[in-house]
């Protein structure tokens, strides 16, 4: 599966300048994650080009019935960076509550459109830098949903953490490394910014299961309070021994 | 190649510059026109200072090619394999009934061809008969033996050996990994395959094949070039050209040569057709000529940006070699004499 999509994005790179993006299009029950780590696992391809976001569409009509069913599409909803929540008009307005909390409950962070006949601007499906470390400015869910957590049952599920100023980069990478290594099957999606005892500019990372990339980006601004966050989305995730190792990391 | 003094000089003013409109995808002298492959789907054929432009794949992308100094032959995009002779004939060889991408061609003895698509294997002979096979997996390598009616074709963990015109199945060599390019020794007793996994793969052919592994590369080495006496291969991928020896065994537990070691990833390497002199192409643009027995080492074009070298053709005599680049930049150095 993975040489075939390097070896057709090797066609295409060839031919940069003829399109505007590449937009793969995977069947209907794929993972997204093997897709997605071909463009940080594959040098040729991660030079030539840029992964941007992970879009999922999820239908309003079926899709609870798809959770209970079937895991890779929790793992889809669980990995997008945008989610268009289509066939709206053939749901109440309670039902679509309740499937918009379903989604909630399992990534509050997505880009979240509710559609019929998927009619969404282009522009909010390309273009989006989801990937980019220099575009991870916050990590604010896009929508709080004050009663997440009575969903904690799913096993597919966001977990964020906190740390009011500095962490130790000697204790936090050897930490989220290994962490990455043994629990990386189970981490679909993490991102983090961090303040680096010592250390003028934020640390931001993003990975995808026990791939990580990350790197100092710009200075933290005066008026900004330098904290440490990261944000996990997976499958299983230990609560407890996670947060536990990140606090451990404190400076 | 006395030609070539032993202290490093340029030949960079004896490069006649060429200029395309988009990425080489493979060039090949047949006779004394030079013929270009290109990513937009057309052919450019060099003769005497004159290009003439063959639209190969109208509106459709060239994705590979390859040439037996008579015939360049292509696929792309649109699901056909055309092959171009020198005199600007072009013929449609093989067209995919499903349309799908041409991911492989090779030539083979008495104007054979073969080419895939998908998992389907095709071999064409010069009658124009066709036979089939489906492979485990999509392939992206194709190899005829230098004799005989065989072709070799690299796939997900192996390689198959085929004889086109024989009833029996291919005979099955595996090895673990997704195998991506072919070539066969030119006294046909080994077979080489690089690997998505930064690593070439070799089988000495016989009753029992043995392995052999070239591994160490920082990339995957895509361009395999053998000496002209068959005893060396070069490769792709590392900041240096790679050459194993194929002497006796093979190179199976013996050390590489290292040649031209720049701060640059070697994107293509091409031996000369009668001496040990390899041309060595970077993916900076650069291009080096290497005398493999002192090392030592001639410019024949400095870094350019964003013009990495993705073809090398050396022309029969080996007095002309024709180079072209990613941004469609090319250039015909003629050795002095």
């Amino acid at each position: 599966m993975r040489g075939d999509l390097i070896r057709i994005l090797d066609g295409l790179m060839k031919r940069k300048g003829k399109f505007d993006a590449i937009i793969v299009e995977t069947t209907g029950l794929a993972d997204p994650a093997p897709v997605a780590q071909t463009f940080f696992v594959d040098q040729d391809v991660g030079a030539a080009t840029r992964l941007d976001a992970v879009v999922t569409v999820a239908d309003a009509k079926w899709l609870q019935d798809r959770l209970k069913d079937a895991p890779e599409a929790r793992n889809q909803i669980a990995f997008a960076d945008v989610i268009i929540l289509n066939k709206i008009d053939l749901v109440t307005p309670a039902a679509l509550a309740e499937v918009e909390a379903r989604i909630r409950a399992i990534n509050p962070y997505a880009k979240l459109h509710r559609t019929q006949k998927c009619d969404v601007p282009v522009s909010e499906l390309l273009g989006r830098n989801a990937f980019d470390l220099d575009r991870i400015l916050d990590l604010e869910p896009d929508f709080l949903e004050e009663g997440h957590h009575h969903h904690h049952a799913d096993d597919v599920r966001s977990l964020s953490f906190r740390i009011d100023g500095d962490v130790d980069p000697e204790k936090f990478m050897p930490w989220i490394n290994d962490l990455t290594q043994i629990d990386g099957p189970s981490i679909l999606r993490a991102k983090g910014i961090l303040a680096f005892k010592d250390e003028p500019k934020r640390f931001v990372f993003q990975g995808v299961h026990m791939i990580l990339d990350g790197d100092l980006q710009r200075d933290w601004k005066p008026e900004e309070t330098r904290s440490s966050r990261m944000v996990f989305i997976g499958r299983d995730l230990d609560e407890a021994k996670i947060r536990q190792g990140f606090l451990a990391c404190a400076a | 190649m006395d030609s070539i003094p032993a202290q490093p000089v340029s030949l960079t003013q004896h490069v006649a510059p060429l200029e395309h409109a988009s990425h080489v995808i493979a060039m090949g002298w047949l006779g004394d026109t030079l013929a270009v492959a290109l990513a937009d789907g057309t052919v450019a054929l060099h003769r005497d200072g004159i290009t003439t432009t063959i639209a190969a794949h109208p509106d459709a992308g060239l994705l590979v090619a390859a040439h037996d100094r008579k015939r360049l032959v292509t696929g792309g995009d649109d699901g056909r394999v055309v092959a171009i002779s020198g005199d600007d004939k072009v013929e449609e060889l093989g067209r995919d009934a499903k349309r799908r991408w041409i991911d492989a061609v090779a030539m083979g003895p008495n104007d054979s061809i073969a080419w895939s698509a998908g998992k389907t294997i095709t071999a064409r002979e010069a009658s124009g008969a066709l036979k089939s096979f489906e492979a485990p997996s999509s392939a992206q390598g194709l190899a005829f033996a230098p004799k005989g009616y065989r072709l070799m074709v690299a796939h997900v963990n192996g390689v198959s050996l085929w004889f086109p015109n024989a009833k029996a199945a291919p005979e099955s060599l595996e090895w673990k990994g997704s195998h991506l390019d072919a070539t066969w020794s030119p006294d046909g007793r080994f077979i080489v395959t690089s690997l998505l996994e930064n690593a070439l793969h070799g089988w000495r052919l016989g009753a029992k094949p043995s392995h052999m592994r070239m591994t160490g590369y920082p990339a995957k080495p895509r361009s395999l070039s053998w000496s002209h006496d068959g005893l060396w291969l070069s490769s792709s991928g590392a900041e240096a050209v790679i050459i194993w020896p194929f002497q006796g065994d093979g190179p199976q537990g013996k050390a590489p040569r290292e040649c031209g070691v720049r701060r640059a990833r070697v994107s293509q390497g091409a031996f000369h057709p009668g001496s040990y002199v390899i041309a060595a192409g970077y993916d900076d643009g650069c291009i080096l000529l290497i005398r493999m027995t002192d090392a030592s080492e001639l410019l024949v074009r400095p870094a350019v940006r964003d013009s990495a070298i993705t073809a090398f053709a050396w022309d029969k005599p080996g007095r002309r070699l024709a180079f072209g680049c990613a941004d469609g930049q090319g250039g015909i150095l003629t050795l002095p004499t």
